[in-house]
């Protein structure tokens, strides 16, 4: 556990020895208020909460996530710097852990600063702030799903390039997977039970329950699951293919 | 001690390695030669358990690499080939994050990160990017991170890679200190670096094991081994000096260098010609500069069993 640690300490660093951590937290701030003032109305819809700001996060994340886990694993490949880690005394799930976990307290951090918004709203009026927490949790949780997938999909290539195209189209079936164009499609012939199941693989489903203020079980294992999956698939793939 | 039992990888195509076995005991220094794409490298990947064999197995101080790879790893320093590293990364951190996975702590900590980068003169790069080093700095990085931890074996691919003359000498000076309570393993395809270092040299050539033997020994397989070399001093002198030296019964030929005015003579199977050419030369009054008994020349030996 302890090379989980370290691992992720110099993965954390390095996001933020490079432009590249500023840049997307900029274009990540810019992006996330840009649709919540244009195309989420939050002036003209006259209420004091922020879901116009949370309904944009998942078609944000599909786009600048997987562009943070491309290289998490593609990287280390290319410049031959996974030679290195794998030749260390450390499991191979250690070092997944600990460069999944910097990923993601580096996108939390970037969530985190989005923190105007929520000062803005309870200046303007008086939100849900229990709501506003939990829907903060949701789209964290969500990130880390992504997170996941792209991991997972960076760990199969030495291409940064392709592994950013498979990490935005799984994430992109794995939102899609609840909406009716995907339900309806599988409705006509599939048995009522797999049809329930691939609605409930959705991200949308479980990010909008947690972010309308609703802390379920079910969700938090849905992500949990997913997150887990994913991570141990990553794992797998890097064992498979340590050298190639 | 390393040993490797019919050791293989095959990829789909393409054998890299074939069915070798080897031991390398405490004390030993090993050289790995063979031309590019002979199966170095995936050789050391596969001990130093980054590449999965087909078949066969490694093991480290006992240790199976695949079986029991913490343990194997604990005891092995790994140079990969190119060392590479974390580019964005300070030369201190970089060292400080491979002490940290070694679990040095406190003082010894402390005491082998000083020995490191005054060992391999590094205090002037430390707070330097590893991307911005020159080639000798990067190698000599890799090298750093090998052996933070003292470990009993280390396995080297290509330590003297880009670096020059002086920097050569100093990581040659280091493998010699290490050496004699170490096993090492280092693959070059420098010749002069087995001379420098090794005690023993195994070549591989298209996978498999082709020569396993001390240096000295490998040198003897060449037909330079106790040949004579001479040079004269009137370049008039040459096709008379080649046609007594050939003359000669021990002597199985003569090859001639007009560039330099001089005559090697190569002798039979385990024939010592010097007395006799010796003498030649002074009772036929041919003047020399430089008369000396060849030891056998590793490049012709390699070129005659990878060809």
């Amino acid at each position: 556990m302890r090379n989980v640690g370290i691992i992720l300490r110099r993965e954390l660093a390095s996001y933020f020895a490079t432009p590249l951590a500023y840049v997307f937290i900029l274009i990540f701030l810019v992006l996330a208020n840009a649709f919540t003032f244009y195309l989420g109305g939050f002036y003209e819809r006259g209420q004091a909460d922020l879901e116009p700001f949370f309904a944009f996060h998942p078609w944000l994340y599909l786009f600048l996530i997987p562009a943070i886990s491309m290289k998490l694993w593609a990287e280390e490949r290319k410049s031959g710097s996974i030679e290195l880690l794998m030749t260390q005394p450390v499991k191979i799930w250690e070092a997944v852990l600990g460069k999944y976990f910097a990923a993601w307290i580096f996108i939390a951090i970037a969530l985190a600063l989005t923190f105007p918004i929520w000062i803005t709203v309870n200046y303007l009026g008086d939100p849900d702030n229990g709501t506003i927490i939990a829907a903060y949790l949701g789209s964290l949780l969500l990130a880390g799903g992504f997170l996941a997938v792209g991991s997972c999909m960076s760990a199969l290539t030495r291409n940064q390039v392709v592994a950013f195209i498979l990490g935005v189209v799984v994430c992109f079936l794995f939102l899609l997977a609840g909406y009716p164009m995907v339900v309806n499609a599988f409705q006509s012939w599939a048995p009522q039970a797999l049809v329930g199941a691939i609605a409930s693989l959705s991200f949308l489903a479980h990010f909008q329950s947690i972010s309308r203020g609703v802390l379920e079980a079910r969700d938090l294992l849905y992500f949990a699951m997913l997150i887990g999956f994913f991570l141990f698939a990553t794992t797998v793939a890097l064992d498979l293919r340590r050298a190639d | 001690m390393i040993k490797t039992e019919h050791l293989s990888k095959r990829y789909e195509t393409v054998t890299a390695v074939e069915d070798v076995t080897f031991e390398v005991r405490p004390g030993e220094v090993l050289g790995f030669l063979g031309p590019n794409g002979a199966g170095k490298t995936t050789t050391m990947r596969m001990l130093a358990g980054f590449v999965t064999p087909t078949a066969g197995k490694a093991f480290i101080c006992g240790h199976d690499v695949e079986a029991e790879p913490l343990a194997a790893k604990e005891r092995l320093g790994y140079l990969p080939e190119g060392a590479p590293s974390y580019g964005e990364m300070r030369v201190r951190r970089f060292l400080e994050f491979i002490a940290d996975l070694r679990r040095l702590e406190g003082s010894r900590r402390r005491q082998r990160l000083d020995h490191v980068i005054g060992r391999l003169q590094l205090a002037s790069v430390l707070e330097q990017s590893i991307d911005t080093l020159s080639k000798g700095f990067r190698r000599r990085v890799g090298l750093a991170q090998a052996i933070i931890h003292d470990p009993p074996v280390l396995i080297l691919d290509e330590p003297t890679d880009g670096l020059d003359p002086n920097q050569k000498f100093e990581v040659r000076a280091l493998i010699n200190e290490m050496a004699p309570d170490k096993i090492i393993v280092i693959s070059t395809h420098i010749l002069e670096e087995v001379d420098a270092v090794c005690n023993r040299a195994i070549i591989i050539a298209r996978g498999r094991i082709v020569a396993d033997d001390t240096p000295l020994k490998l040198a003897a397989r060449s037909r330079y081994y106790n040949a004579v070399s001479l040079q004269l001093e009137r370049p008039e002198q040459l096709a008379a000096a080649r046609a007594a030296v050939a003359a000669l019964p021990s002597v199985a030929d003569v090859e001639v260098s007009e560039r330099d005015v001089r005559l090697t003579a190569l002798p039979r199977a385990g024939a010592a010609i010097l007395p006799a050419v010796a003498e030649l030369a002074s009772s036929k009054g041919f003047a020399l500069k430089e008369l000396h008994l060849e030891s056998g020349r590793l490049d012709e030996v390699f070129r005659s069993i990878t060809a």
